[in-house]
């Protein structure tokens, strides 16, 4: 038996994202900067991919650069904002994924200030702390629309509209957001909504590794941070990666074909995780029952160490994760947890169960058995 | 049968059935984020590590300098912005050769924006730096030097061996894109003395979209994309599994049998040299024998490159007209102008780029295809004025 509840750290590919990018690497090969006919074989895979991403976020092709992942795509918002200097402010929360963090951090050690808010212990901010934070000079308001730990929705709409009021009044703010965990999950409309730069990862909705992109509204301008070619209207040169592009256009139909039902079908399977969570005793569930992307539930198990809950789980082949696969071989407690409220040990006793289109009810129901003996098992050596 | 000839391995290369069949498993079975402490984390991070030894055996390095890119664009900017920004505070100055790749003269020009000093060095008609202009250009607040191993256009060799021991003795970083020479000629970073080295995947029969930059060990080098603490903090972002393994497997290949592989694709590139380079009004570019050996790179009076590779393509043949990421452009190539070659011959310049599966009967078959082109191309032209042929360039074509 091997039930992979680890879809929030990366997914199977789908067998029809393995046949596109096969496809590519064998077949239609040619460097899509070359003018020859095997070059415009990849350029076209790459255009046709270009379409399916566009499609997924109701917006227009042309809009849609690719990167080489989600970090990438993070890393290039922030930076190429900060790079053409409009003003020196940054307004962000304190459990955004380390490719946003870590790069505001970066700006904050130079001549730049940032303004991480604080959330709920659900993890959610409320668009009212965006507004008071904002200032003249504020560049870009950066948050992600589900969190990779938890699955906590922020209300991306309303911070969407208090940034556009800002910009109205005359300032440069423009708005990111991380949508890695989101894309596939929860509807994206961000030229409906507004919001300026949208980031996807492809390995997180069955496609490959090793590609993402970014959505930049008509008119934004972003500063390189490589240079070397005209590749993506010169945003993000070098050679393109047409076969993990490829994927992730199949990986985008895919998700369009069936969005709502699965994910329907996910939201009931995380119901169902989470009634057996529920069950066990002194158990505490940080997922919020409403406002979660579907396919997350985050508990922490007092007196249990997630990570040797992990290795017992996945002895029953359960894969699970202890939060962000990121920073799993980092043994400080995780951001996200510290800030929802845990203390050091709970967030040293917290699991994370990530579910994707291919879970079935008998995993669910055979992995929360799995759990509920691990967890005794394992409480039943702890000297009380 | 398809009787396509794809000459164009500068540009990329097809992918090995055996690199694809490697690949696979990590697609479908194998799939883990290799951060994962799981079991699927653990399988992903050895394949990660078996490619990491692969890669660092070839080039005589140890596996912890090397740290695994998106492709050689994104290996080049880390080695030259990773370079200066960690060394500001020693000095602001770098030098270069004027026929590096775009993603090596890009990152260059960003710097002299933000006020650093960049030394070109003169190449000669060949596109060869001197070793002894480099010797005179450095100061004592040079901190990189940054010479490619093999021009992607013309295929010349510069001599890195000669240049990385003056970095040595100055105590400056030494940087060199071997993209085009990885896994084709022997590429050893303590014979070359190297400190940096990009390299690609997808130019050696490996998957687009991964490269690696060699590191030297206690090199300081600033990272340039930030967020996870992946490849030993140097490289942020989920490890791209499926292509890290077809970059290993494709370089292990490439290393088995390269020395009888550059036998092979020199004698095919002579064959088709000396066949072109014959034809009235032909010039070759690059040096003669100090040369990549699957590249040809000429240039033909009277007819532009763009009608040239129209023309072959409708032929059946793909090949270039020089770098591909500059294709669409206008503009005489960089490489073309460094040398001194004349705007209106470098217009109808080509490169066939041979590589693993082109034959004898390939290059039998370019032989009579080319030619036929060009003399078509020149006899539609015909009746329009001729350009004067400048008396340098009626000279290089006695090679």
């Amino acid at each position: 038996m091997e039930i992979y509840l680890d879809n929030a750290a990366t997914t199977r590919p789908h067998p029809v994202v393995v046949e596109s990018v096969t496809r590519a690497l064998t077949v239609d090969y040619g460097n899509p900067s070359s003018l020859h006919g095997k070059g415009l074989a990849a350029e076209r895979l790459i255009v046709g991919a270009r379409d399916a991403v566009a499609r997924t976020l109701g917006v227009e092709p042309e809009d849609v650069l690719f990167t080489s992942g989600g970090t990438e795509a993070n890393s290039l918002a922030i930076r190429g904002l900060a790079g053409l200097a409009r003003g020196r402010h940054f307004v962000t929360t304190t459990v955004e994924h380390s490719s946003v963090r870590v790069p505001l951090q970066r700006l904050a050690a130079q001549e730049w200030v940032v303004t991480e808010l604080p959330v709920d212990h659900h993890g959610r901010i409320a668009a009212a702390q965006v507004e008071l934070a904002l200032r003249p000079d504020t560049v870009l308001v950066s948050v992600m629309a589900v969190n990779n730990e938890l699955g906590t929705m922020q209300p991306i709409e309303e911070i969407s509209r208090v940034v556009q009021r800002h910009r109205a009044a005359g300032s440069p703010t423009l708005f990111h957001v991380d949508a890695v965990q989101a894309w596939g999950k929860i509807p994206l409309r961000p030229m409906t909504w507004g919001v300026d730069l949208m980031s996807l990862s492809g390995h997180k909705v069955h496609g490959p590794k090793g590609v993402g992109a970014l959505y930049v509204r008509p008119g934004v301008r972003l500063a390189p941070q490589l240079g070397g070619g005209e590749q993506e209207r010169g945003v993000r040169p070098g050679t393109e990666n047409v076969p993990g592009i490829a994927g992730l256009g199949a990986a985008a139909r895919l998700l369009a074909a069936d969005f709502e039902e699965t994910a329907a079908r996910m939201r009931a399977l995380q119901d169902r995780l989470r009634e057996q969570i529920r069950a066990i005793p002194d158990v505490r569930i940080n997922t919020p029952p409403d406002g979660a992307a579907p396919h997350v539930v985050n508990a922490t198990f007092r007196s249990v160490r997630g990570e040797t809950l992990l290795h017992r789980l996945e002895q029953e082949g359960v894969f699970v994760s202890t939060g962000s696969a990121c920073h799993s071989h980092n043994p400080t407690p995780s951001h996200v947890l510290l800030a929802i409220g845990l203390n050091t040990t709970d967030a040293q006793s917290t699991l994370r169960f990530s579910l994707s289109r291919f879970t079935t009810p008998e995993e669910i129901d055979a992995a929360a058995s799995a759990l509920r003996h691990a967890v005794a098992e394992l409480r039943a050596l702890v000297v009380p | 049968m398809d009787t396509r000839i794809y000459v164009d391995h500068g540009a990329t290369t097809p992918t090995d059935p055996r690199v694809v069949e490697a690949m696979l498993p990590f697609f479908t079975e194998q799939f883990g984020n290799a951060s994962s402490i799981h079991q699927f984390g653990q399988d992903a991070r050895a394949a990660v590590d078996r490619s990491r030894e692969v890669i660092a055996s070839a080039l005589g390095a140890s596996p912890a300098e090397i740290v695994f890119t998106s492709g050689a664009t994104e290996a080049d900017n880390f080695a030259v912005l990773g370079a200066a920004w960690a060394n500001e505070a020693r000095g602001r100055h770098l030098i270069a050769s004027p026929v590096e790749h775009h993603a090596v003269l890009e990152p260059l020009r960003f710097l002299q924006s933000r006020g650093f000093d960049v030394t070109y060095l003169p190449v000669d008609r060949d596109g060869r730096v001197d070793p002894d202009d480099v010797r005179a250009a450095i100061r004592p607040d040079t901190v990189l030097i940054s010479v490619m191993h093999a021009n992607n256009e013309i295929g010349t060799l510069e001599p890195v061996a000669e240049i990385g021991r003056l970095a040595r003795e100055g105590g400056i970083l030494m940087h060199t894109d071997a993209t085009q020479s990885v896994g084709l000629l022997p590429v050893h970073v303590d014979a070359l003395s190297v400190d940096l080295l990009s390299m690609s995947a997808h130019k050696r029969y490996g998957p687009k979209g991964v490269g690696a930059l060699y590191v030297r060990k206690g090199s300081n080098v600033a990272r340039i994309q930030h967020g996870g603490s992946h490849e030993r903090n140097r490289r942020a972002g989920t490890e791209n599994v499926p292509a890290i393994v077809g970059f290993g497997v494709a370089i292990r290949i490439a290393m088995e049998c390269m020395h009888e592989e550059a036998v092979r694709l020199r004698r095919l590139r002579d064959r088709l040299i000396q066949g072109l380079v014959r034809l009235d009004g032909a010039h070759l570019n690059g040096h003669p024998v100090e040369r990549l050996p699957g590249n040809v790179n000429l240039s033909f009076e009277g007819a532009d490159s763009e009608s040239i590779l129209l023309a072959l393509d409708f032929q059946g043949v793909a090949a270039s007209s020089g770098s591909a990421c500059t294709s669409g452009s206008l503009e005489p190539s960089h490489v073309l102008s460094a040398i001194g070659l004349p705007p209106e011959i470098a217009a109808g310049t080509i490169r066939l780029t041979l590589g693993r599966w082109n034959t004898d009967e390939d290059v039998d078959q370019l032989l009579t295809v080319v030619p036929e082109v060009i003399e078509n191309l020149r006899a539609a032209s015909a009746g329009r004025p001729r350009r004067a042929v400048p008396q340098r360039a009626a000279q290089r074509s006695g090679r």
